[in-house]
């Protein structure tokens, strides 16, 4: 973010997973402040994409940068970008045997070293930050899906990071926790974070994402302002995909929508 | 048209509740005739002289207590903690990425796996102090026991942290990861407690079959202080001639094992449901 570059910059980005080409050339970047939603059918690599971004995937060409430094650089200290990144996942992946709290703090006293009161400060406050302030003491197994999310938010929150990542938040949850979990994320666009968001909920893209990304086969087909992508898609594979993610049961009785080609 | 298919469906003669009468009475009777049988042929008096006797048996306590079973849980838990943390630093080596340290550890595993104890024993007892001459292992006899108790302990416990480690969600360790927490960090932070959790039955029950196994120190030549409940049981039943010592011997191996029985069970249980 020195300078006014870009928080993640992303170039030439391939990824295979043996002979399979996941990722076949994606350039695209977000601003800092910037929140980005990254759209597109199932397989289409948007969450490789992601996890590239943070090298839990490690891309087989390409470069990533992020917060300022070159993550894709094998002599990077990649254990300190990460420290910079947010990361939220589809599964929430709360650590089962710790509290609420003791999720929040860990990674802040283990990797940060705070001290524990500071640690625990921090931790109760983006607790509250994301509404479970009465849920400090309970273990996950204890929490609703919603709730095991927004814990998972807060914990990234509380590294304080310049960069946050969302792997499909909502995809586990059952329809009526959703709403939690995108006005936790509403709120924090609100405030300034800067966000790259891969997910089905297409309400939420069009309303709060400055930017959306559409993705198929590996590639960026379409981005553009939200709403102009959402509402007036000009590629043909942008507008069968929303067609289809917008009105499900518009599909014919006889099978999925044939594939115009174009 | 109800009544006819049932009577047709019943064969002739017995009824099938009839039959199971028939059946449970017959396994009663067999079992009511062995027991009179047993109770009309044995020598009550001399069995009680023998395996019973209650004033032999007091002349047994308190040293078979303050010998013997704690002789038997010193050697037991010094074997149980040598074999936790050599397993625990061989499953680690079994997940390495480097390759020599996973063929180290699975030469190991199947080495250890693969001896009687017995020979394990007297290969510490005997062989180590000849091989290396002036070579002791600290601890005396308690030493010699816990280090062959947890050299073979350590082999199935690798197998069983290493199973522990990976059945934590991979989700965990991206997790935490994500978070900037270095590997060491992680599988010390997260990974390795939620494995262990999830391996405390099995341990227990690790820590019942070492406490069962203690009995094979009789072979290391030790004194009289250093005897287990096993040898000490021997002895006596030697010098007084009698077998009381040898039952009484084992009612204290129960003690020990019924209850770590019921609590691993109790954990186990407690696992199946879900923790917390």
């Amino acid at each position: 973010m020195k300078d006014g570059a870009s928080a993640i910059e992303i170039r030439d980005l391939y990824k295979s997973f043996g002979t399979n080409e996941v990722l076949r050339g994606i350039d695209f970047h977000v601003d800092p402040g910037e929140v980005v939603c990254v759209i597109g059918p199932s397989g289409s690599g948007k969450s490789t994409l992601l996890r590239c971004v943070n090298l839990l995937e490690l891309p087989s060409a390409g470069t990533v940068r992020v917060a300022g430094a070159e993550i894709t650089d094998p002599e990077v200290d990649l254990d300190a970008v990460r420290r910079r990144i947010g990361m939220v996942f589809q599964s929430f992946n709360l650590f089962p045997h710790l509290t609420a709290l003791g999720n929040v703090t860990i990674a802040q006293r283990k990797v940060l070293k705070r001290a524990r009161d500071e640690a625990e400060r921090i931790g109760r406050a983006n607790l509250e930050r994301v509404g479970l302030a009465d849920k400090i003491d309970a273990y996950p197994g204890k929490l609703s899906g919603g709730q095991q999310q927004r814990v998972a938010i807060a914990r990234a929150l509380a590294m304080g990071p310049e960069v946050m990542l969302f792997d499909e938040p909502t995809s586990a949850l059952d329809p009526e926790l959703v709403g939690d979990v995108l006005g936790v994320m509403r709120g924090l666009a609100e405030e300034g974070m800067t966000m790259l968001v891969v997910t089905h909920e297409m309400s939420f893209a069009r309303e709060v994402a400055d930017r959306v990304v559409f993705m198929d086969g590996g590639v960026v087909v379409e981005e553009g302002p939200a709403a102009r992508v959402v509402s007036d898609p000009r590629h043909e594979r942008t507008r069968s995909f929303l067609s289809r993610v917008l009105d499900p049961a518009a599909a014919p009785a006889h099978g999925p929508a044939g594939d115009v080609p174009g | 048209m109800t009544a006819e298919p049932v009577k047709a469906a019943a064969p002739a003669g017995m009824s099938r509740r009839r039959r199971r009468q028939f059946a449970l009475g017959g396994q009663y009777g067999l079992l009511g005739a062995v027991v009179l049988a047993v109770a009309l042929l044995a020598n009550w008096s001399q069995l009680q002289e023998n395996f019973a006797n209650f004033g032999k048996a007091r002349d047994l306590f308190p040293e078979i207590l303050t010998i013997g079973l704690r002789n038997t849980a010193a050697y037991t838990g010094l074997g149980f903690g040598i074999g936790l943390v050599l397993g625990l630093v061989i499953a680690l080596m079994r997940l390495s990425s480097v390759l020599p340290y996973r063929w180290f550890a699975t030469a190991y595993i199947e080495m250890f796996r693969g001896l009687p104890l017995l020979l394990i024993f007297i290969f510490v007892g005997v062989g180590v102090p000849l091989a290396f001459p002036g070579t002791n292992i600290p601890g005396g006899a308690a030493g010699q026991a816990g280090l062959a108790l947890g050299l073979a302990a350590a082999a199935y416990m690798a197998e069983t942290i290493r199973a522990g480690i990976e059945a934590v969600p991979k989700g965990q360790l991206e997790a935490a990861r994500s978070l900037g927490m270095p590997h060491g960090r992680a599988m010390v932070s997260i990974i390795i407690p939620q494995a262990f959790r999830i391996i405390i039955p099995p341990l227990t029950n690790e820590l019942v079959l070492l406490c069962k196994d203690s009995s094979l120190v009789l072979f290391l030549g030790i004194s009289l202080e250093q005897r287990d409940l096993t040898k000490f049981g021997r002895d006596l039943a030697g010098q007084l001639g009698n077998t009381t010592p040898i039952v009484v011997a084992g009612l204290c191996y129960l003690i020990i094992t019924i209850p770590l029985s019921l609590l691993a069970r109790w954990l186990e249980a407690r696992q199946r449901r879900g923790q917390r």
